[in-house]
């Protein structure tokens, strides 16, 4: 299991646990990110924050230090 | 305001996730006839329309884009409580059908809250069609218990079949009655039960909401509703308080988790049921073209080039394309006012209409045409879906201010224009950003203070003005993000938004929506500016032009008199001189014109209020009439200059240099001229700037803050570079 602000452009994962606290990991809750959802990681912004990920078919980003309160577990091979 | 069948008015609320076509739908319903204003008390953008179809007022309400209900942003406050409060007769959830298994989050939590018929339309149903989605319509209106209608909103397809559904649906005497609920488990059900009991058995009178959405809301810890009920409550207050808090605490370690972080993923469980029966994916893959696009325009080489040159695009079409229907409205003014000269005799009333009213009004409304260019841009920005794109590539660079990607463009555009600017900062979705965004943007050195500094630094600084001016620039930059951080530490704390960003797929735009856009905002701007604008600057006028008697130091008619009459003997005695002669008796005759200006100047109401600041002035080597060039600054930045000319005595029309040299002159020092360059840099921009700040803020209170605070930080830093420089040994 690893945190998912390591996980590399083009992996996926499955999300085991939302960590930090208040609104941010609600809001995250309620984008979608929940337990046990597919991620995948389509790219990284120039300035390698924030990131962008595919989530239940749409995009959304996330900064890295937000993504890092989240830990998946990744999928091998990446498709 | 609760509109009933009985009274053949319907209130139909439109609800729906951020991209979702919502707008778009609302624009097709309601065309033209819609009002655009702010929900009360907060800056969001309320838009309503009110038709007239079957036989029916339909009141058309744009409640603001969410993905949820849960009162995290002030959007999503404004939606719930317009639900609960106003019980609009059906609320529509427009679910845009290509991110189905999202917008179903927002469409339980509506369900759940019982108070409005709800119905669905599912739009975009090409978009998802395209992309192998099959959705089962009938089958999601039979589980859920709601109308369904598809809908293509961009094609205006299937609009109207939606209208008549919602009004059938609220014309039927069905109460909402949803079978499937979303249904928790067992321990939270147990909990939900037993506090629903208890507020069945305290609250009287009866409660106005669902009981069981209450009970969930409080398990839930939803402040808002327990703050609400526990007012209510009265003497059960503490009961319902003290019981709320052991469920919670039980449920909390039954599940070694806060129980609204369980019920979000329950309510995710559900909508995963839901989607098992109503949605099917064909295995056949289409190209996304949205994401080909972002291959190259968020791609790590190619993003910033591209990012950068829209930017300019943007600037280039809004200072240089503005610049002509500029140049005509200036003509226009100008002709409006040789117009009323021509008219009126000489009197106060023309003096107040043509340099008080006209030229005051008149310099505002220059800026429509940039502002209609502006916006057009940030609205194509906006409908295609390249907004999100450019704050996902500035974020990281925007996050080390405390600020969100999004305030990137507003605090950009501050170096053309801050009205515009200010205004753009409505794409930032959190208040708290807005705010900060606001408050820094006027640092950005518009256009309108160049005028000033190439004055300035021309007359003292000659061989290195350009960079002077560039460091000026930094200066405010600089002087922007401290600000920034400072608030955002203080005053605005911890709201730095989480930056959780759809990023939508790209959309071609529609022309009918952006002018709608463009034109609704540009309205806006011209109906609140020309109001303030019109009381400023017929203050201003007036405290220049009154007292309207006034008792020179000396005879200045009979001063002038003397020299015709001494001039015209030497040139009656010496005809030779006569060219040399004429000029010199001109030069002394100006100088005398032009002292007596300066001193009407000096006695008017302005120079008075001049003399009385002169000592806030003088710790920054700025003497009277410097200070009064700067409050009349007030009203504009670029009648600092003109203020300047008239109190140094330098003739209309001679260009900057004369100025220049007359300031050298007047005993200014170099370390002065740049305090003032300072104060110029970072003081109030303008009038305009002012009544936009308030239209943004919608609070007076922060207007007058922002006032306060950067005229406070000009003198402050204009206080250190002039006392500073002294201690160092400059002039």
């Amino acid at each position: 299991m690893i945190q998912l602000s390591v996980l590399k452009e083009g992996h996926r994962a499955v999300i085991v646990r939302i960590g930090g606290q208040g609104t941010l990991r609600r809001r995250i809750l309620e984008m979608g990110l929940t337990k046990g959802t597919e991620i995948y990681v389509e790219k990284y912004a120039p300035l390698r924050d924030p990131m962008e990920l595919i989530v239940k078919g749409y995009h959304v980003s996330l900064r890295v230090e937000e993504a890092a309160q989240i830990t998946v577990e990744p999928i091998n091979p990446p498709a | 305001m609760n509109a009933h069948p009985m009274n053949r008015c319907i209130t139909i609320a439109l609800s729906g996730n951020p991209n979702s076509g919502k707008t778009t739908i609302f624009n097709n319903i309601t065309g033209t006839r819609q009002k655009v204003g702010n929900w009360p008390g907060v800056t969001v953008e309320k838009k309503e329309g009110l038709i007239h179809r079957f036989g029916f007022d339909l009141k058309i309400i744009d409640l603001p884009g969410t993905y949820s209900l849960t009162p995290f942003s002030i959007e999503e406050i404004v939606a719930r409580d317009y639900v609960l409060e106003a019980r609009p007769d059906v609320v529509i959830d427009i679910i845009d059908a290509s991110n189905l298994e999202r917008s179903l989050y927002l469409a339980t939590q509506l369900r759940e809250l019982g108070r409005s018929k709800v119905m669905f339309a599912l739009n975009m149903s090409d978009v998802a069609r395209a992309r192998g989605f099959k959705i089962d319509g009938a089958k999601l209106s039979e589980l859920l218990d709601v109308p369904v209608v598809s809908t293509i909103g961009n094609k205006n397809e299937g609009v109207e079949r939606l209208l008549e559904k919602a009004v059938e649906l609220a014309l039927s005497d069905k109460p909402p009655e949803f079978r499937r609920k979303v249904r928790y488990s067992q321990d939270i059900e147990t909990a939900i039960a037993s506090l629903d009991r208890l507020l069945q058995a305290c609250m009287s009178p009866a409660l106005d909401y669902d009981t069981r959405w209450t009970a969930i809301k409080l398990l839930e810890n939803d402040p808002i509703v327990r703050k609400r009920l526990l007012e209510q409550a009265e003497e059960h207050a503490e009961q319902i308080a003290t019981e709320t808090d052991q469920l919670r605490q039980v449920l909390s370690q039954r599940f070694n988790d806060e129980p609204e972080i369980v019920m979000t993923d329950e309510r995710y469980g559900f909508i995963a049921g839901i989607m098992k029966e109503v949605f099917t994916i064909s295995s056949r893959q289409r190209v996304d073209i949205s994401r080909n696009i972002d291959l190259v325009l968020t791609n790590r080489f190619t993003g910033f080039p591209i990012f950068l040159f829209f930017i300019w695009a943007m600037f280039q079409l809004t200072f240089t394309l503005g610049a002509y229907p500029m140049e005509w409205i200036e003509a226009g003014v100008t002709l409006l006012s040789t117009g009323v000269e021509r008219l009126l005799p000489p009197s106060l009333l023309r003096e107040m209409l043509v340099d008080g009213i006209l030229a005051g009004v008149g310099s505002v409304i220059v800026f429509l045409p940039n502002i209609l260019i502006l916006f057009f841009c940030i609205a194509l920005f906006e409908d295609t879906g390249y907004m999100a794109r450019s704050a996902f590539l500035m974020d990281k660079i925007m996050h080390l201010i405390g600020l969100h990607g999004k305030s990137f463009i507003p605090m950009l555009m501050g170096f053309g224009c801050n009205v515009p600017a200010i205004m753009a900062a409505r794409t930032l979705e959190s208040e708290k950003d807005r705010i900060l965004t606001i408050l820094i943007t006027p640092f950005m050195s518009c256009s309108a203070r160049l005028p000033v500094y190439i004055v300035l630094a021309g007359a003292f600084f000659d061989a290195h003005a350009g960079t002077l001016i560039f460091v000026i620039y930094l200066l405010g930059i600089a002087t922007a993000i401290l600000m920034g951080r400072l608030f955002r530490s203080t005053l605005l704390r911890g709201a730095d938004a989480p930056f959780v960003m759809e990023l939508p797929p790209y959309r071609v735009p529609m022309l009918k929506s952006l002018m709608i856009h463009m034109w609704e905002r540009s309205k806006m701007f011209l109906k609140k500016m020309t109001g303030v604008i019109l009381v400023g600057s017929v203050l201003v006028w007036a405290l220049s032009a009154f007292p309207r008697t006034v008792t020179y130091s000396r005879n200045y008619a009979e001063a002038m008199e003397q020299v015709r009459v001494e001039y015209a003997q030497r040139l009656a005695a010496d005809d030779d001189a006569r060219a040399a002669l004429t000029a010199e008796r001109d030069a002394r005759l100006q100088e005398l014109r032009w002292s007596r200006q300066s001193e009407a100047a000096e006695r008017s109401l302005m120079g008075r209020l001049g003399k009385l600041v002169a000592p806030v002035f003088a710790p920054l080597g700025i003497d009277w009439r410097g200070g009064v060039a700067l409050l009349t600054g007030f009203a504009a930045k670029e009648i600092v200059v003109s203020t300047m000319a008239v109190l140094y005595a330098v003739e209309d029309g001679e260009s900057g240099d004369a100025l220049g040299r007359a300031l050298v002159s007047s005993g200014m020092t170099p370390l002065a001229a740049l305090s003032m360059m300072v104060f110029v840099l970072l003081y109030v921009p303008c009038l305009a700037t002012i009544a936009t700040i308030r239209r943004e803020t919608a609070s007076l209170k922060w207007t007058a803050f922002s006032v306060f605070y950067m005229t406070g930080v000009a003198w402050l830093l204009a206080f250190v570079v002039f006392q500073g420089g002294r201690l160092l040994g400059f002039q």
